[in-house]
């Protein structure tokens, strides 16, 4: 009755959602060349990766076009954790991980992307805005001059990630304090509550539902 | 004439210098004024560090950080059923609507939809949630004006909604009752009964606290023109909900999104107030607990049969692929970016929390202010320090 649709591509029964294309059309004949790719998931979201260098110009240029509304910037860090899920037996050797870094949508180059969102209050209509991080300087625009909003958020960010917002009226730390060292929210950095004090779930195996012929030979 | 221009001369100096004098009596000291981090004006632990001259705010910053616990991070090392029970501590007053945005982003990676029944029991108990939390702020108001009564009123009548979550969910304030694919269970016997009795009583209350507060003379002048907030300020800052409508924007995700909840099967208003005031946003939110009671007793009549639960594995995995789903919460909007990669725990999930944008305001919103109204702006622009700091 309801079912599971995530196995087929249903891209093809998906109506076309003319509104969003059309915005997006609008949106990258704005920005000209500081567009690298854009996705509209249709009656969903959409998506537009920039350069780096037209990050503020992307702010300007989106406000002008009636997204008004600041919802948030943040950051993500696509390398995958060396740490995994943080549920490694400490009395064994690390297992082998694949460490290839698996971008999102609209692609990327670079380990760090800045992500924010904008919304049209009138029409409802929000889109994710992305950009590579450059590795060496980490170094990005501050929207602060756009939207005064972005202030705390990039505050966050920085202290998060280690994004430098250039511009940034007052980047100082929000959360931690002043002398903390590292940036929590980078994958590299362990989630120390996993190594003070190893995940119970190590020796207390229980055998997954569905699988009960495949008994966990390291339950003790 | 020459004398007589002398005199003047004199008296035109001597005047200067009991001008000069009265000035050097009255010259003020620049003084810092911290507020906080225990104060009840501020649900949980806030500081506002305020430069004053005189009585009037030259300078002010909130201090948060004083709850910060780090979800974004913990998610990374959980399972999606898991992260319900940490999100739910996120805005403690209205847990269960921090649920729905997180799984509705896992649903819509998933390509499930919830079955109709559980839509529609999720936005009753989002709607309790709301009035459960804005009936405390609502009461918290007068407290933090004086008046002790109101609050008394609010902690009796949001006792009736929370018994109501704690029938249908089983925890007072931290529900975890949602489930990718519909909800943990069905409503309890004579629940529906019980909340429309419940649902009259809060009428009743707003009518009280209407009354109460709102006519009250000490709480109009008290709120009335301060902390006026422009239009386009509130859009650039990112206020949301209550906040934004009270600034004259008519902007309500329940209302101007398609989302698999039950708010589009029901007939009730968007409340906004152009003034953008204090007063103003106490106001809409007042008239917020009113329309919502409605949508709970609409949406009682109608709630349709059949099963609360989709058809999902046991393991849950989500597929690749990145949504954000942002609904509007009691405190304004709150929305999760979740990023997946194939994974039983998502890759990243961005937080987005309403609080935190509306309280990065109070700097802004301070500047100018009189010490007194300091309480009544932090007051009127509700937040919740959970939210604030994650």
């Amino acid at each position: 009755m309801f079912p599971l649709s995530s196995t087929t591509d249903s891209t093809t029964e998906v109506p076309r959602d003319e509104v969003r294309e059309t915005e997006i059309a609008r949106i990258s004949a704005a920005l000209g060349d500081a567009v690298v790719d854009s996705l509209v998931k249709p009656h969903d979201d959409m998506w537009i990766r920039v350069t780096a260098d037209s990050w503020l110009r992307t702010a300007e240029t989106l406000k002008s076009l009636g997204y008004n509304y600041f919802c948030f910037v943040s950051a993500i860090d696509w390398m995958p954790s060396p740490f995994g899920k943080g549920e490694d037996d400490p009395t064994e050797p690390a297992p082998e991980r694949d460490m290839s870094i698996k971008q999102g949508y609209t692609g990327g180059a670079t380990r760090f992307q800045v992500l924010a969102r904008l919304t049209q209050p009138h029409t409802s209509l929000g889109i994710n805005i992305k950009a590579d991080v450059d590795d060496a300087t980490m170094s990005i625009q501050s929207w602060t001059s756009v939207f005064a909003g972005a202030n705390w958020h990039e505050r966050e960010t920085w202290e998060m990630f280690g994004i430098v917002f250039a511009g940034h009226p007052d980047l100082r730390k929000m959360y931690l304090p002043t002398d903390f060292e590292g940036y929590p929210l980078r994958k590299d950095f362990p989630l120390l509550a996993r190594i003070v004090k190893p995940w119970p779930g190590i020796v207390d195996v229980e055998p997954m539902p569905g699988d009960d012929e495949q008994e966990e030979g390291g339950a003790s | 004439m020459t004398m007589i221009g002398d005199r003047q001369q004199l008296a035109y100096i001597a005047a200067q210098a009991a001008d000069a004098r009265v000035n050097v009596e009255l010259e003020t000291e620049g003084m810092t004024l911290n507020i906080g981090p225990q104060h009840p004006a501020t649900h949980g632990t806030l500081r506002i560090i305020a430069r004053l001259d005189g009585e009037q705010v030259i300078w002010a910053e909130p201090s948060a950080g004083y709850m910060h616990r780090g979800y974004e991070k913990l998610t990374e090392v959980r399972t999606y059923p898991q992260v319900t029970a940490l999100i739910n501590r996120i805005d403690w007053l209205g847990s269960f609507a921090n649920e729905v945005p997180f799984i509705l982003a896992a649903e819509k990676l998933m390509g499930v939809e919830a079955p109709p029944r559980a839509q529609h029991i999720r936005t009753i108990l989002f709607e309790l949630s709301r009035i459960a939390n804005v009936s405390l702020f609502l009461g918290d108001l007068g407290v933090q004006m004086g008046a002790v009564t109101p609050v008394f009123f609010a902690f009796r009548d949001r006792e009736y909604v929370l018994n109501l979550i704690e029938a249908a969910t089983g925890g007072r304030f931290h529900p975890n009752f949602d489930r990718i694919g519909g909800l943990k269970d069905d409503l309890p016997a004579g629940f529906i009964d019980e909340t429309r009795t419940v649902m009259k009583k809060l009428r009743n209350f707003c009518d009280e606290i209407e009354g109460l507060l709102f006519g009250n003379e000490i709480f109009q002048s008290r709120t009335r023109g301060i902390g006026v907030i422009p239009k386009d300020v509130a859009l650039q800052y990112g206020l949301s909900g209550a906040n934004l409508r009270a600034s004259g924007v008519d902007w309500d995700l329940r209302r101007d999104q398609t989302i698999p909840m039950a708010w589009d099967k029901v007939d009730w208003k968007v409340w906004t107030h152009p003034d953008g005031d204090s007063f103003a946003r106490c106001w809409v939110r007042l008239q917020e607990v009113r329309e919502s009671t409605k949508i709970v007793d609409q949406l009682l009549d109608t709630i349709p049969s059949g099963p609360v639960m989709a058809k999902v594995p046991k393991i849950i995995k989500v597929p690749e692929g990145e949504a954000w789903v942002s609904t509007e919460n009691p405190l304004g909007e709150m929305g999760y970016y979740v990023v997946s990669q194939g994974d039983q725990g998502p890759f990243r999930v961005k937080i987005r929390s309403a609080s935190f944008n509306n309280i990065s305001i109070v700097p802004w919103a301070l500047k100018g202010v009189y010490v007194p109204d300091i309480i009544t702006i932090l007051a009127s622009l509700y937040f919740i320090l959970g939210d604030i700091d994650r």
